[in-house]
């Protein structure tokens, strides 16, 4: 059955392969496999409630009458009642059958029983994701930006907060959605079970660019996982006759961070290792140089609204800056 | 059969009984100002049960004037009580008059003696959550009584001018009005003032 | 039955009535009216003009949504165009156009010559049109509201939200709030006194239940909405801290505040027009609708359900789930009663004898439709599900499927209806016919797609999408659907213009209906009956015929109240002739009070308070003079029969 839904999800382009990213028919994770069979299931029974009322509708317009008087209809309405009545019996044993599948469902997604292998606090920014990996040891916490690398197979707790507007922290394909709000911290858990790239949308109007607020959740095997966070943990050096970086700390650290230079700006994403990461911009651009550099410059056309203003450096910078981020991996 | 005959050969011209047209306007106008009431002391309590810490943030509030002043502002309801009945029982404009004015007076010390409060709290508008929502719901209903006072006097000039009685009901739906304000008060000054003390 | 008056007509009285109830000539007469069914038709007009208003907004964001990665709108013009256009159809179309039919119609559904408070009926309409006007006045300045017709906080907190915009959407839903509310009351008042001798609760045409149950709600709804823009106009102007977190503010106090005025509003913007199918429908069956008294209560239950979902506008807050799942159920629990008014409709064609006149199509569509919105509404009613649903186009189909479908087609198809009573003509059939087809193919095909494209995860509120999501090829289809529809809602226009001019001309019942707004001629006379009818039955002209009862409604003699403007007071369930009610005749209070309210908020918007204060003096002496008792005098009783 499972098997027959995904085919037709994906000859639809419900299936959330590479058709349809934001898919969550096509679950990727528990929570997400919970969710697409409720949703799969009550999608049928709309469908068939649908199908029924149009037959009824079309068999009552339809069936033969005697021939045409002039007399009023009426009369014995007592059979139609008692048929109004059985309907609306029926349709709440239904109603009642989805309510329990409902709580049943919720509870099993929100119950947080086994315990989170991993901890991430995402913030919410105009038009960004701000994410802190937790750790025990706080020599190896560290801060990145639009991308959140998770090992397979491991429940990852989100701690949910918002700089600024409501925005909501959703990636389809594993979990349902979360707002974050000022003042608040929520918490969702997403948990990824086949390796891959998941994307992630914000699901609440935010402002201007609130339809480029995207994210990807990158799901690998544990120990590339392991490999990765080592590698977050590196700090850039200070190459004085580096011109890119010169570049980058003159015209974007008061904005931008990098660790280990003395770019410590918050406002911005965290750029620490910004050439692994796949998209510029949350999700606005491939991650290529020539996006990259047409980025900086154009940034108000490509994201207009964004806090970040386009630069417009000689191209001598831009090339040089655009070289510097991508080999920071 | 329904015929003709259903109907009484005569009528009462409306606005005599209680249940005429404007008796029930006055109910939904009533209903509809009583709600909104309601979504603000909710909006208290849902503000209070958010903020940690103790609500109010400053401690239960002073009742040094507001208890006297809730008794005037009840005073007056019975004041005005007192010459609407005097008025419908032996038809005395006196009374009436009489009886207005000083429901009037004891209305506007009420403002007064509120407006003595607020300016002598520990808190601006803008302080935090709480001071907006005390001098919001204090406010609004002050709003309301200032109402009541307009209503007060435009029945004192009415009654001088002889226009009240016969089939007009405007004396009885102007006091329920006054009436609905000061029972709104008693669940506003429970509230603010009582509540925080339990 | 015979016709009331079909042979000597009472002339004299004709004539007494005609000159104390006919609104007065010329300029003044157009602002002074309180005539029922002239206010009925602005509030229709009127409505339809920000339908057209609020389509064109809509057509434009199609435009730009229909390839992904367009960029011939900008983001901030996006913004006020999803803001305007949800804020057009939700505020200033759906209610004001039911506000419409249910003024011009209830008097006459119920045998009365007008509402309980025609000068409030008057300012409801002047207010509703100011208030209009007002929320467009940020357009041309390019500060119309950007942030939805929900304004959630702390997006339209002034950090982040500076401009007027803001002030324009809290200030114009506080202004368009006094008309709904008085508007209420007039509605809620008139049923209670202003029927006819018989027309007890169990005969009332379910458009009077939907109607009233709307109108009861409204009274208990307005004020949250009109709270929480209250309080956010003071945190933008006065820095208090009712949403702001810094100073112990609540984000989600606006979310519970104003949703707990929007749930019940969307049904207020429904049940009315259901009433019209349960009304209009049965004539097209030739028979009494099946289930009245379950449709009826269905109806109220439905609005009392509405108060208690709020919630489930709030399922991705974060609250705690045992909260959400309390909401969730009753969620699913108010599709009870609307399961019961589907089947009593499908069993009204079912057992009845359906003429398949435009009016019909309407009606039978709109109960496919209704069904379409009601399914996709149950699976958003489920808080997991919803998990996934919300904020996405499925949501987006959901809505387009209940508002157009359970508001636009019955209107139309009430229009198509009542056009011959409205105006004395009769819409063209064949034209009518191709509206129909053309609006629910342009309908199903700008609207279905998006339950698709939600289903694979296409977020709502978006101006522009990336390629390769799976978006594309819907998103052109639901473009071209909505200019198809458009093009539907020309042909109504067209139809309008050339049958108020040469349309075939209409009798008093074309339809042959029962209910007795068919008693009088089309248009009716200003004083509506000639004499009050006494009411036997639900169905006073088909009473001969279904002889349902030996009881027969007298239509064509009785109580002519002709001496002065008045009708008869009746008690509120047994409708019992009790008084005799005097209503007023012309004035210009209304239309000078209503300008006056506007200065007022013209002069808070820019923040300047002599407006203010000049606005709020005016509004007070308008009052005192409109309040003031004229000399007690006239008899204690009058005659009624002579």
């Amino acid at each position: 059955m499972k098997r027959l839904c995904a085919a037709i999800g994906a000859a639809l382009s419900l299936g959330g392969c590479e058709a349809a990213p934001l898919g969550y028919l096509g679950p990727a994770g528990p929570a997400a496999r919970v969710l697409a069979s409720l949703g799969w299931g009550l999608l049928i029974i709309s469908a068939v409630v649908c199908l029924i009322v149009l037959a009824l509708l079309i068999f009552a317009m339809a069936r033969r009458r005697p021939p045409e008087d002039s007399t009023l209809g009426g009369g014995n309405d007592r059979a139609a009642i008692r048929w109004i009545i059985g309907g609306a019996g029926f349709s709440t044993l239904v109603l009642l059958g989805a309510a329990i599948w409902t709580l049943w469902a919720a509870q099993t997604v929100t119950n947080a029983s086994t315990p989170a292998g991993l901890t991430i606090d995402v913030t919410g920014h105009q038009w960004w994701w701000e994410a802190r990996y937790q750790s025990d040891d706080r020599s190896r916490e560290f801060t990145t930006a639009d991308e959140l690398v998770i090992p397979v197979g491991v429940p990852v707790q989100v701690n949910l907060r918002s700089n600024d507007v409501i925005h909501t922290f959703w990636v389809p394909r594993l979990a349902g959605k979360t707002d974050t709000i000022p003042g608040v911290t929520n918490r969702t858990r997403i948990q990824a079970d086949k390796p891959g790239i998941y994307r992630g949308q914000c699901s609440e109007y935010c402002g201007l660019e609130h339809a480029h607020m995207a994210f990807f959740v990158v799901a690998v095997a544990r120990d590339r996982f392991n490999a990765w966070w080592d590698r977050q943990l590196q700090a850039a050096t200070y190459e004085p006759s580096n011109q890119g970086q010169q570049v980058f700390l003159d015209k974007c650290a008061a904005c931008h961070a990098v660790r280990g230079l003395s770019a410590g700006g918050i406002l911005g994403p965290d750029l620490s290792h910004f050439g692994s990461r796949k998209t510029i911009g949350a999700g606005a651009l491939e991650n290529t140089p020539e996006n990259l550099a047409y980025w900086i410059d154009h940034t108000q056309i490509v994201k207009p609204g964004a806090k970040m203003p386009s630069l417009d450096l000689p191209s001598d910078q831009v090339k040089s800056v655009v070289d510097y981020l991508e080999r920071l991996k | 059969m329904a015929d003709v005959s259903y109907i009484p050969a005569n009528l009462p011209t409306e606005g005599r009984g209680l249940r005429s047209t404007g008796w029930w306007g006055m109910l939904c106008l009533i209903a509809t100002e009583a709600i909104l009431f309601a979504y603000l002391i909710f909006s208290y309590a849902y503000l209070g049960a958010q903020t940690p810490g103790p609500w109010p943030p400053t401690g239960p509030p002073s009742m040094r004037l507001a208890g006297p002043d809730t008794i005037i502002l009840l005073v007056s309801s019975f004041t005005l009580l007192w010459g609407v009945l005097a008025f419908e029982r032996r038809r005395s404009r006196v009374a009436l008059a009489i009886a207005l004015a000083v429901t009037w007076i004891l209305g506007a010390i009420f403002v007064a003696i509120q407006g003595l409060e607020w300016r002598d709290k520990p808190f601006s508008f803008d302080s935090n959550s709480y001071s907006a929502i005390y001098f919001t719901l204090t406010g609004v209903h002050m709003a309301h009584v200032v109402f009541g006072l307009l209503i007060l006097a435009a029945l004192f000039v009415w009654s001088l001018m002889g226009r009240l009685g016969g089939r007009h009901q405007h004396l009885t739906l102007g006091a329920y009005y006054w009436h609905f304000v000061d029972t709104v008060w008693i669940v506003v000054f429970i509230t603010i003032y009582l509540v925080p003390r339990l | 039955m015979a016709m009331p008056f079909a042979e000597s007509p009472p002339a004299r009285e004709r004539d007494r009535l005609l000159e104390t109830w006919e609104t007065a000539p010329g300029l003044y007469g157009w602002l002074a009216t309180v005539d029922h069914k002239r206010i009925g038709i602005r509030y229709m007009c009127t409505a339809f003009f920000f339908l057209i208003a609020g389509g064109v907004e809509a057509l434009a964001m199609r435009v730009q949504l229909a390839e992904a990665n367009l960029h011939l709108i900008s983001p901030d013009a996006y913004a006020q165009l999803f803001s305007m256009h949800a804020i057009t159809m939700i505020f200033l179309y759906a209610l004001p156009v039911l506000s419409g039919f249910s003024n011009f119609l209830w008097p006459l559904l119920l045998g009365s010559r007008d509402m309980a408070f025609p000068r409030v009926n008057a300012l409801s309409y002047w207010v509703y049109l100011c208030a209009g006007v007002f929320f467009y006045a940020g357009v041309p300045l390019g500060r119309a509201p950007n942030a939805g017709w929900f304004s959630f906080v702390p997006l339209t907190s002034k950090p982040y939200n500076p401009g007027l915009n803001i002030d324009v959407f809290t200030l114009g839903i506080i202004f368009l709030g006094i008309s709904t509310v008085v508007g209420s009351a007039n509605f809620v008042v008139t049923l209670l006194r202003c029927r006819a001798p018989g027309m007890s609760v169990n005969r009332l045409p379910i458009l009077v239940w939907g109607t009233l149950t709307a109108s009861v709600a409204n009274l208990f709804a307005v004020p949250a909405v009109s709270l929480a823009c209250f309080m956010l106009w003071l945190d933008r102007h006065f820095s208090t801290n009712f949403f702001t977190v810094s100073g112990g503010g609540q984000t989600l106090l606006w979310q519970h505040l104003f949703w707990a005025f929007g749930h019940p509003w969307v049904y207020a913007l429904v049940l009315p027009a259901m009433g019209i199918v349960s009304d209009a429908l049965p004539v097209f069956c030739r028979r009494p609708l099946v289930g009245y008294t379950l449709v009826a209560i269905s109806t109220v239950a439905t609005m009392l359900i509405g108060f208690g979902v709020w919630v489930h506008h709030m399922f991705a807050t974060g609250l705690p789930v045992v909260a959400l799942s309390f909401f969730s159920a009753a969620s699913f629990v108010i599709a009870i009663p609307s399961a019961i008014a589907v089947f009593a409709w499908i069993a009204t064609i079912w057992t009845g004898r359906p003429r398949f006149d435009t009016p019909f199509l309407f009606f039978a569509g709109f109960v496919l439709l209704f069904v379409i919105g009601g399914v996709s509404g149950f699976m958003t009613a489920s808080v997991a599900l919803d998990w996934q649903l919300t904020q996405t186009y499925f949501i987006v189909a959901h809505i387009h499927y209940v508002l157009l479908g359970m508001n636009v087609f019955p209107v139309v198809g009430g229009i198509y209806y009542w056009f011959p009573k409205f105006t004395g003509r009769i819409l063209d059939e064949r034209l009518g016919k191709w509206t129909f087809w053309v609006m629910f193919v342009g309908f199903n095909l700008a609207f279905f797609p998006m339950h698709i494209v939600g289903l694979i995860g296409m977020p709502r509120r978006v101006y522009t999408y990336p390629a390769g999501m799976g978006f594309d090829g819907y998103n052109l289809a639901s473009s071209i659907g909505a200019f198809i529809f458009a093009f539907g809602t020309l042909l109504l226009l067209i139809n309008i213009v050339r049958s108020l001019q040469s349309g075939e001309r209409a009798g008093p019942n074309p339809w042959d209906a029962p209910t007795l707004e068919w008693s009088t001629p089309s248009p009716p006379p200003p004083y509506n009956f000639l004499a009050i009818p006494i009411v036997a039955s639900r169905h006073p002209l088909w009473e001969d015929r279904l002889k349902e009862t030996d009881e027969r409604s007298v239509l064509a003699s009785g109580v002519f109240l002709d001496e002065g403007k008045k009708t008869l007071g009746v008690t509120a369930l047994d409708a019992e002739a009790d008084a005799v009610i005097s209503m007023p005749g012309d004035s210009l209070l209304p239309v000078i009070l209503a300008l006056a309210i506007s200065l007022v908020f013209a002069g808070m918007l820019v923040t300047n308070w002599w407006a203010v204060g000049l606005g709020a003096a005016v509004v007070l002496i308008t009052l005192f003079l409109w309040t003031t008792p004229v000399v007690a005098s006239g008899p204690e009783r009058e005659e009624v029969r002579g």
